[in-house]
């Protein structure tokens, strides 16, 4: 109810002094948590006062003429049409007005592409529709994807607080540290964006981009692709958690731990058996996950773009073409390789997951065993 | 400042038109054009509208309600494809069809038969182009700047027909331009020199050099996005030795200009209209001139101005910063201008000067927040955002629509001869007012709050603004239809017009009768 008389008070006032006072409200943009975004905070309010004290101007002398240069107050029409002085003079005050602007502007902009001496670097890859980040000075890297179930989405569910603005695994940074994100992509452009941090950086597939952070408090910061990369560019988010220097290096060791644990546990696997049962809740949770957005959680697709998995043909009978285009992917198409994406124990069960539902029932059960020597053999390991 | 004789005793002579459809499939005559053009923009407008009207229902609310992610994309991209080269773009040539030969004297277009095709190929291309969207897997969905490689590897099939129909619109745009530039160039009547040519006149003649410079290199564009994606070539892919950034500077390098392709007639629309209803001249007509040529001469070393994000040397940055900020500078001098041409006058508020002053003030705070978006650093934060939604479409909606609506309404007595319905005017003209800044005037907030463009849903925080929005959008495309109305009622009928329709208007147009007759200045006139 806050949220509805918000826009109720605001509305009257919005032509008159626009989004001014608004800071950290709903209207204007966040002044952030770095001295960066505060610095590009108080460099968009001195160019926005700035506009309206022009537009008050312009408009002022506009509206007097209005009132009291009409042809129903009975005046005369004046004859004057042209003056050199005063075009020079109008041409020269916006020219100053802009250089005023543009000395900060030049000042900020410098320091924002300065990303020599970072204490830690990240590498982030944007794919359809997720983001990878990989600690350069760590052990770590990780998917993150979006958390927001598709019931939030379609209506079934209530929406929840961080609705759509939520992932599994958030990057982790540390406060207080020059921390650079390396930026590529693996297939159409993104754009990594986290308004707290006053970055927004486009990820080039083939190319590196470079930014650069310094965040001064502990929090949890939220954010979205903000470059179109197809149907679901609007569901990967970004969110950033920044811990205090002790605490993050608490949290690598642990997820170092975790990593290592995982790849452990993908050796064990290779001897073990897993059962059917076992894999298809495993290969539902990842397929629902990973797959679903574009072949849809009842496996029918969004055909010719994302093809049907139901009575597919890979999915029912070529079983070592099914594996192949999981590691691999399809080159040339929006099917990625889940080679990296997903662990070896995560990729068996949701080909098992693939050959079984939706009435696919070939009773195949893979094993661990059999995609690890198809990825050894093709050296994608 | 002229003198005429009437014309209208040549009609009865040599007015040899066929009837019924074949008048207007094999018309050379530039009126006839003119209202096909006119009639096509106005039907796209509503095309494209019904769009945007898909596009705010499921942005009413949060969640997916009525399409699918996928459907869309292509909302989006149609969308803006129509509203840019289906509404805007030949509404400004009908306008210019229509009224540049009369304005200079001259007694049709230049090249009229080529004027015929370059009407008679564009429904192709929206047939084409709206065709796609019934195919299997649908309409272009990868914006209306189609980047790539979206466009190219990850695209739907039917992209081969997007890029085809792109290329048949720009055959029609500069095909469209070279007459406009042979007509100016050589069919002034004697005395018409080139610093007597009404504004509207010289926004076109400079926006026709724009077309041709930029047009071509869209096709070119689309067609590195045709090889790359059916014939293996390698423009924009790294792994062939391209780059997906360059893409986006041949597009920007088209698509820069192209703002201004849309905006420098309108220009010379409320140059005409703004004298005419103060009952004072133009204030600064050569400053005008040099400004609009200033504009244009500026508008080819902005392109990556769209493209700050992308990583780009801080070099570059600093040099597209300023250049993009100088643009103000003649701008600022236009308005100032129409502002200094009201000054003490004599003014009367009539439809088309509502929507002229409506235009002065909407475009003026585009352009404001424009100078903000020309900041970097800042614009890291406002780029794809809904704010820089909002500052377009105050630009192109408030700004190159309105142009025409007022364009519309002061040479409506002249086209049909009858005077349009005053009351009913103004209603569309206050309706419009209203509905398009609740549609467009919370687009800011949500934009600073943080909402990226073209997404089919969104965070809970912007669900009050976008309700807003979707209804401001709605009661636009509603206030739309009163248009259509008084168009049509004026077609019909009404209190018969002038030959000079408006006390104060000026200019060789005004010289003829209302309706115009089907040719007009045989025998060019005398002007002094």
């Amino acid at each position: 109810m806050a949220k509805t008389r918000g826009w109720r008070w605001s509305l009257p006032a919005l032509l008159l002094a626009g989004p001014a006072y608004a800071s950290g409200s709903n209207l204007n943009m966040t002044p952030g948590v770095t001295d960066i975004s505060q610095q590009v905070y108080d460099l968009h309010m001195t160019i926005f006062w700035i506009c309206c004290a022009i537009g008050a101007v312009v408009f002022s002398a506009m509206f007097v003429s209005i009132l009291l240069h009409r042809k129903s107050r009975g005046v005369k029409p004046a004859t004057f049409h042209e003056s050199t002085k005063v075009e020079i003079i109008w041409t020269a005050i916006p020219v100053l007005i802009l250089i005023v602007m543009a000395i900060p502007a030049t000042r900020v902009l410098i320091a924002m592409e300065d990303t020599s001496d970072s204490d830690v670097t990240v590498l982030i890859t944007g794919s359809q529709w997720r983001w990878h980040y990989e600690y350069l000075d760590y052990d770590i890297n990780y998917f993150s994807i979006l958390a927001t179930p598709r019931g939030q989405i379609e209506g079934r569910l209530p929406k929840g607080e961080n609705y759509l603005l939520e992932v599994d695994r958030p990057l982790v940074i540390p406060t207080d540290k020059k921390v650079r994100f390396l930026m590529t992509s693996d297939d159409v452009i993104h754009s990594w964006w986290v308004p707290d941090f006053a970055i927004k950086k486009d990820t080039n597939p083939g190319f590196i981009n470079e930014a650069w952070t310094q965040v001064n408090e502990p929090g949890i910061y939220r954010g979205q692709c903000a470059e179109l990369c197809g149907m679901d560019h609007g569901f990967m988010p970004i969110v950033v958690i920044a811990k205090e220097p002790a605490d993050f290096e608490i949290w690598a060791k642990a997820e170092e731990e975790r990593i290592a644990e995982i790849r452990a546990e993908e050796q064990r696997l290779l001897a073990l058996q897993m059962n059917l049962d076992e894999q298809m809740e495993l290969g539902e949770r990842v397929y629902l996950a990973h797959c679903a957005a574009c072949h849809q959680p009842n496996g029918e697709g969004l055909p010719p773009m994302f093809p049907a998995l139901k009575g597919n043909q890979v999915a029912t009978q070529d079983r070592a073409e099914h594996i192949r285009v999981m590691v691999d992917g399809r080159p040339g198409t929006s099917m990625a390789s889940f080679a990296r994406q997903l662990s070896l124990r995560e990729l068996t069960s949701v080909i098992t997951y693939g050959r079984n539902a939706w009435g696919n029932d070939t009773g195949d059960v893979v094993q661990a065993a059999e995609v690890y020597e198809y990825m050894q053999g093709k050296g994608s390991n | 400042m002229s003198t005429v004789t009437t014309a209208d005793h040549h009609d009865e002579h040599h007015d040899h038109k066929p009837t019924g459809i074949k008048r207007w499939l094999f018309t050379t005559n530039h009126k006839d054009i003119g209202s096909m053009y006119l009639i096509f923009a106005l039907v796209m407008f509503f095309i494209g509208g019904a769009m945007a009207m898909v596009i705010r229902l499921e942005l009413f609310q949060p969640g997916l309600q009525f399409v699918d992610p996928q459907f869309f994309n292509q909302m989006t991209t149609v969308h803006g494809l129509i509203m840019v080269f289906g509404a805007v773009m030949p509404a400004f040539t009908g306008l210019a069809n229509w009224m540049i030969p009369m304005m200079i004297g001259a007694p049709d277009m230049a090249l009229p038969r080529m004027n015929n095709w370059s009407f008679w190929i564009l429904p192709f291309a929206f047939l084409i182009l709206l065709m796609t969207l019934f195919m299997p897997g649908g309409g272009p969905d990868f914006g209306w700047t189609f980047y790539a490689p979206l466009s190219t590897t990850y695209s739907n099939d039917t992209t081969a027909l997007f890029v085809f129909s792109v290329h048949i619109m720009g055959i029609s745009s500069i095909m469209g331009a070279i007459n406009v530039i042979v007509t100016i160039v050589n069919m002034r009547a004697p005395g018409m020199t080139w610093m007597k040519m009404p504004l509207f006149v010289w926004t076109w003649l400079i926006t026709a050099f724009l077309l041709i410079m930029v047009m071509p290199v869209l096709a070119g564009v689309v067609t590195m996005v045709l090889t790359d994606k059916y014939f293996a070539t390698s423009f924009f892919d790294a792994a062939g030795g391209g780059d997906p950034v360059l893409f986006q500077h041949i597009f920007w390098f088209f698509g820069h200009p192209e703002v201004y392709i849309m905006i420098l007639p309108a220009f010379g629309i409320i140059s005409a209209i703004v004298p005419t209803f103060a009952r004072k001249k133009l204030f600064g007509y050569a400053s005008m001139v040099y400004a609009t040529a200033s504009i244009a001469i500026l508008s080819f070393l902005v392109w990556a101005h769209h493209m700050f994000t992308t990583g780009m040397p801080v070099f570059a940055l600093l040099f597209f910063m300023y250049t993009t900020m100088l643009i103000a500078v003649p701008t600022g001098v236009k308005v100032f201008n129409w502002v200094a041409t009201m000054w003490r006058g004599a003014m009367t508020f009539e439809v088309p000067m509502m929507f002229a002053l409506a235009f002065i003030v909407l475009f003026t705070i585009g352009g404001l927040s424009g100078v903000m978006l020309a900041i970097t650093p800042a614009d890291f934060q406002y780029h794809d955002t809904y704010f820089v939604v909002a500052h377009f479409h105050y630009v192109l909606v408030s700004g190159a629509v309105f142009s025409i609506v007022a364009a519309v309404y002061y040479w409506l007595p002249k086209w049909t001869g009858h005077m349009y319905d005053e009351r009913l005017g103004q209603m569309h003209f206050w309706c419009s007012l209203i509905s398009v800044n609740l549609l467009f005037f919370p687009m800011h907030f949500v934009g600073l709050a943080g909402m990226p463009r073209r997404i089919p849903d969104y965070a809970l925080q912007f669900a009050d603004f976008n309700a807003i929005i979707s209804v401001g959008g709605f009661l636009f495309g509603l206030s739309q239809l009163i248009f259509v109305w008084v168009l049509i009622k004026c077609a019909r009928g009404g209190e018969k017009a002038e030959a000079r329709a408006w006390e104060g208007a000026e200019g060789l147009e005004w010289e003829v009768p209302s309706p115009a007759p089907y040719h007009t200045f045989d025998t060019p006139p005398e002007v002094k």
